[in-house]
C-alpha cells in the first residue's frame, strides 16, 4: 500500500522528518510527551482487560474476569497476596506496578474477533490501556494479538491453545503462558497408551477452525507415532449443536477410539451426543470403546455432567494441585467468590502477576523493556512448577497435567482428577517444529 | 451402505420431529391469527428451560455438614441433601429426580399456555393490522429479550439434563435385522422423542379436525370474517390456540432437554431452519409443516454423511437453503400449500 502512494510531495516531506529525527539529540526524542504508547505520567497505570462477557464463552470470561480483579487487588496490595508470596521473583511489592496504582477497564471480546479487536483498539486508544490481557479463543487471541503488535502494547493472551498463537501468528509483544495443541498430544500419548494399549482404531471430530485443526494434528501426530492408526477425521461446523449425524458413523468405520477435538458448548454437545448412543458400553475389535477429549476445563466439565465419568484429556492447570502456588492462589479466589478457580482464571491470573513483574524487573512499563524482561525469563511458584518463558516464540514451557473425568465426585466442582503431571522437557519442541512453522516474531514495537 | 442409510433416516427423525413440533406450531399461528411469529424458536427453549427448572426444583437441597470429609479449602464438607429426600426417603427421591423430564411435561403444559397467551394479549395482538415486517421485528425483538432473560437466570453454557436412567444406551437396529451388532444404532431416548412428537402431531391434528372448536378454528383459518359474522367469538379461540402452538413448541423443548443440554440461544438455531421447513411445507398447511419438518431432517442428515461431505465440501451446513431455493423457484406454494398463498 505505502508504494502505491508514494509521491514525490510525499517523499520529501517523509525524508524532512526523518532527518530531523536523526539529527535531534537523543535525550530530547528520551524526554518528548510519549515515549511509547501509553505511557503512564499520573499515578495510576491502566491494563485492559478483554475477556468475552457475553455469548457461547460467556462463564469462562467472567471466571477469567474474576481472577484479573483478584490480580489488581494483590498487586495494589488488598487481600491475602495470593500467588505472589510463593512467586520465585520477589520484584513485587503490593504498591501497584513500579510504584503506580493498577486500574483496569474491561471489554467484551463476544467470542468474535472483530469485536475484540474493537473492543481493544478502543480500550487502547480511548482508556490508554498499556497492556491488553485475555481472550477465550484462539481466533480471538491471534486477532488481538496482531492489533497490539500494531498499536505498540504488550498483549498477554489468556486461554488459548491453538499452536498458532505462539506459532505461525507469534507476534513479538505478545505472550502466552497457557499450554497449547501439540503439548496436549505430547502429553497425552504416553498416557493413552498406558491405558488403552498401542493398538487402536481412532475416529477424529474436529472442529471446523484454527484450534480444531492444530489439535486434531497434534494428537493425530502423537498417536499416530505410538501405533494408532487414525481411520477417520471429520470436520464439524462450529455452529453445531446436534453431533448425531457425526457421531452415528463412527460405530460402522470400525473405530475403536473417538477423539472429541472440540471445546466449550461444541464439547459439551459432541460428548453428551457420544454418549446417549451407548458408544461407550460397545465393545469393538474385543476392546471397550473409549472416547478422549484433548482439552478438558472444569467449566466444560460441569456442563457435560456426569459424561464425563472416565473420561481422559489435558489442562493447563486445576484447583487440587498441591503444590504452594496452587494452594495459595486457591485460598485467595475460594474465600473472595465460594468456589475454586477454573484454569482460563489461573492462567489469567499468572499472566497479569508476569506482567507486573516483568515491568518492575524493566524498571519501566516501555513494551520492548517488558519483551526483553519477560523473554527467556524461568520463574517457580505460581501452580505449575518450573516455568520458561522462551525468548524464540513468547510460549511458556511447564508441565501438563492429564486429567480423567472423575468417577465418583464430591462437588460440582470436584469432576476431575490428576492422572499424570507430564514434565515440562515431555512437552518441549524445537521452535521451527513443524507444528509450529511459518511466520516470525519480528520485532517488538513500542508504538507510539 | 444399506446400513449407512437406514442409520441417517433414523437420524434425520428426532431432529425433523423437533423441526415438524415447532413448525407445526408457527402454522397454527400464522394460519389463525396471519402472524409470522419469529418468537417461536424462543419457546421451544423456555420449554427445555421448563426441564431444567423443574429438575432444579426438585433437587432443591438444604446443607448438611458432613465433618468427615473435607471441601477445597479445607473447611468441613457441606453436603446438599435434596428436600425430595426428606420426603420420600433417600430411593423414591432419587427416581423422582431422575425421572425430572418426563415430569416436567406437566410442569411445562401450564406454564406454557400461560406464556403463550400473556404473549399473544399482551403484545401479538396489537401487531394484527400491521404489515408482517412490524410483526417480524416485533417478534424477533421479544425473542432476543426472551433469549436474555434466560442467559440472566441460567448462564450461559448449556447446562446437562439427563433422560431417565433407564433410557440411556442404545437400541441395536442392526442386529435386529439380522445384521452384525453396532452396525445400526439408535438411542432409546430419540425413539422415546420420536414416538412422542408423532403423538403431539396426531393429538393436534384430531383437536382439529374432531372437536367443534377445531371446527371453529379451521373455518377461520379459511374466511376469519365470515365466521366473525356467525356470531362466534373468533379472537378468543384464536388466543386459545396461540397458547396450544406455544404448548406444542414446548412441549417439543422440554423433550429436547436430554438430547441437547439446553443453552439460551437453542431457539434461534432452531428458528430459522423451522421458517424454512414452513415454506418448503407450504405457508399455512399443517400437514405440510409435518413433512417438511421430516423431509428436510433427514436431508441434513444425510448431507452430512462423510462420504457426501468428501463429495461435496460444505453441503451439511446450505442443503437446507439449497432446497429451500429450489421449491421458492419451482414451487412457490411449498410442498402442500394452498393455491394463491405466496404466489400472488
Amino acid at each position: 500500500m505505502s508504494n502505491s502512494n508514494l509521491t514525490r510531495r510525499g517523499l520529501l516531506k517523509t525524508s524532512a522528518v526523518a532527518g530531523a529525527g536523526v539529527a535531534l539529540p537523543t535525550i530530547f526524542t528520551a524526554s518528548s510527551a510519549a515515549a511509547y504508547t501509553n505511557e503512564p505520567t499520573g499515578s495510576t497505570v491502566t491494563l485492559g482487560f478483554n475477556v468475552p462477557q457475553t455469548g457461547p464463552y460467556a462463564d469462562e470470561g467472567a471466571d477469567e474476569l474474576r481472577a484479573y480483579e483478584l490480580a489488581v487487588e494483590h498487586l495494589n496490595g488488598g487481600g491475602d497476596g495470593g500467588m505472589m508470596n510463593t512467586f520465585s521473583s520477589k520484584a513485587l511489592q503490593g504498591n501497584g506496578i513500579l510504584g503506580k496504582k493498577v486500574e483496569y477497564v474491561t471489554g467484551d471480546t463476544q467470542t468474535k474477533s472483530d469485536a475484540a479487536r474493537a473492543s481493544a483498539k478502543s480500550m487502547i486508544e480511548k482508556d490508554g490501556a498499556v497492556m491488553i490481557t485475555g481472550g477465550s479463543s484462539s481466533g480471538v487471541a491471534v486477532a488481538v494479538q496482531a492489533l497490539c503488535q500494531e498499536a505498540g502494547v504488550i498483549f498477554m493472551a489468556g486461554l488459548t491453545h491453538s499452536n498458532d498463537t505462539t506459532g505461525k501468528d507469534k507476534r513479538a509483544n505478545g505472550f502466552r503462558h497457557f499450554f497449547n495443541s501439540y503439548m496436549s498430544g505430547a502429553a497425552l500419548a504416553p498416557v493413552l497408551k498406558n491405558a488403552y494399549g498401542d493398538d487402536r482404531k481412532a475416529y477424529h471430530l474436529t472442529a471446523d477452525y484454527n484450534w480444531g485443526y492444530t489439535t486434531e494434528e497434534a494428537v493425530r501426530s502423537s498417536t499416530e507415532a505410538m501405533g494408532w492408526e487414525t481411520v477417520a477425521a471429520v470436520k464439524t461446523p462450529l455452529t453445531q449443536t446436534d453431533f448425531s449425524s457425526y457421531i452415528a458413523p463412527v460405530l460402522q468405520s470400525g473405530a475403536d477410539t473417538l477423539v472429541l477435538n472440540h471445546y466449550g458448548g461444541n464439547m459439551v454437545n459432541s460428548l453428551t451426543n457420544a454418549v446417549q448412543f451407548g458408544l461407550r458400553d460397545k465393545q469393538v475389535n474385543g476392546k471397550d470403546f473409549q472416547i478422549i477429549v484433548p482439552l478438558y476445563s472444569r467449566l466444560m466439565a460441569r456442563g457435560a455432567g456426569a459424561n464425563v465419568k472416565g473420561i481422559f484429556g489435558s489442562t493447563n492447570w486445576h484447583w487440587s494441585l498441591t503444590d504452594e502456588g496452587s494452594k495459595a492462589f486457591v485460598k485467595s479466589f475460594g474465600e473472595k467468590y465460594g468456589f475454586p478457580p477454573s484454569q482460563a482464571a489461573h492462567t489469567t491470573y499468572v499472566q497479569t502477576l508476569l506482567y507486573a513483574d516483568a515491568c518492575e524487573r524493566a524498571g519501566s512499563f516501555q513494551p520492548c523493556a517488558v519483551v526483553e524482561a519477560l523473554e527467556d525469563f524461568e520463574f517457580d511458584g505460581l501452580g505449575n512448577g518450573k516455568t520458561l518463558y522462551r525468548g524464540d516464540d513468547h510460549q511458556c514451557f511447564k508441565d501438563v497435567l492429564v486429567v480423567k473425568g472423575k468417577e465418583n465426585p464430591t462437588s460440582e466442582f470436584d469432576l476431575l482428577e490428576i492422572v499424570e503431571v507430564t514434565p515440562a522437557e515431555q512437552v518441549t519442541y524445537a521452535p521451527d517444529h513443524p507444528q509450529f512453522q511459518g511466520g516470525a516474531l519480528g520485532s517488538c514495537n513500542d508504538g507510539a | 451402505m444399506m446400513d449407512a442409510i437406514i442409520l441417517q433416516v433414523l437420524n434425520g427423525l428426532d431432529k425433523g420431529s423437533a423441526y415438524a413440533l415447532i413448525a407445526l406450531g408457527l402454522t397454527l399461528i400464522f394460519g389463525t391469527l396471519g402472524v409470522v411469529n419469529f418468537a417461536h424458536g424462543a419457546l421451544f427453549m423456555i420449554g427445555a428451560f421448563c426441564a431444567v427448572t423443574l429438575s432444579r426444583i426438585i433437587t432443591l437441597s438444604h446443607e448438611v455438614v458432613d465433618e468427615s470429609r473435607t471441601d477445597f479449602l479445607g473447611n468441613p464438607l457441606k453436603v446438599d441433601v435434596p428436600y425430595v429426600y426428606d420426603l420420600f426417603g433417600q430411593q423414591t427421591g432419587e427416581t423422582i429426580i431422575d425421572w425430572a423430564v418426563p415430569l416436567a411435561i406437566l410442569f411445562a403444559i401450564p406454564v406454557m399456555i400461560l406464556i403463550g397467551v400473556v404473549m399473544e394479549r399482551g403484545l401479538i395482538k396489537h401487531f394484527y393490522n400491521r404489515p408482517h415486517a412490524d410483526q417480524i421485528l416485533v417478534t424477533f425483538g421479544l425473542a432476543i429479550v426472551l433469549q436474555e432473560i434466560i442467559k440472566y437466570f441460567y448462564g450461559a453454557n448449556p447446562i446437562p439434563t439427563p433422560a431417565p436412567e433407564a433410557f440411556t444406551g442404545s437400541f441395536d437396529f442392526g442386529a435386529m435385522l439380522g445384521m452384525e451388532a453396532n452396525q445400526i444404532i439408535y438411542p432409546y431416548w430419540r425413539l422415546v422423542y420420536f414416538a412422542f412428537a408423532a403423538l403431539i402431531i396426531g393429538a393436534v391434528f384430531a383437536f382439529l379436525q374432531f372437536t367443534t372448536f377445531g371446527m371453529v378454528v379451521r373455518a377461520g383459518m379459511a374466511d376469519r370474517d365470515t365466521v366473525g359474522l356467525l356470531g362466534i367469538n373468533i379472537d378468543k379461540r384464536f388466543t386459545i390456540m396461540f397458547g396450544i402452538a406455544a404448548a406444542v413448541a414446548g412441549l417439543a423443548g422440554v423433550m429436547y432437554a436430554p438430547i441437547n443440554s439446553p443453552n439460551y440461544h437453542m431457539g434461534m438455531d432452531f428458528l430459522v431452519l423451522s421458517f424454512v421447513v414452513v415454506v418448503v411445507g407450504g405457508m399455512g398447511s399443517l400437514p405440510g409443516a409435518v413433512l417438511a419438518g421430516f423431509l428436510l431432517g433427514i436431508l441434513e442428515s444425510f448431507a452430512s454423511m462423510k462420504e457426501i461431505i468428501d463429495l461435496i465440501p460444505g453441503i451439511n451446513q446450505i442443503i437446507i437453503y439449497l432446497v429451500a431455493i429450489l421449491i421458492l423457484l419451482t414451487r412457490p406454494r411449498g410442498l402442500m400449500g394452498r393455491k394463491g398463498v405466496m404466489e400472488d
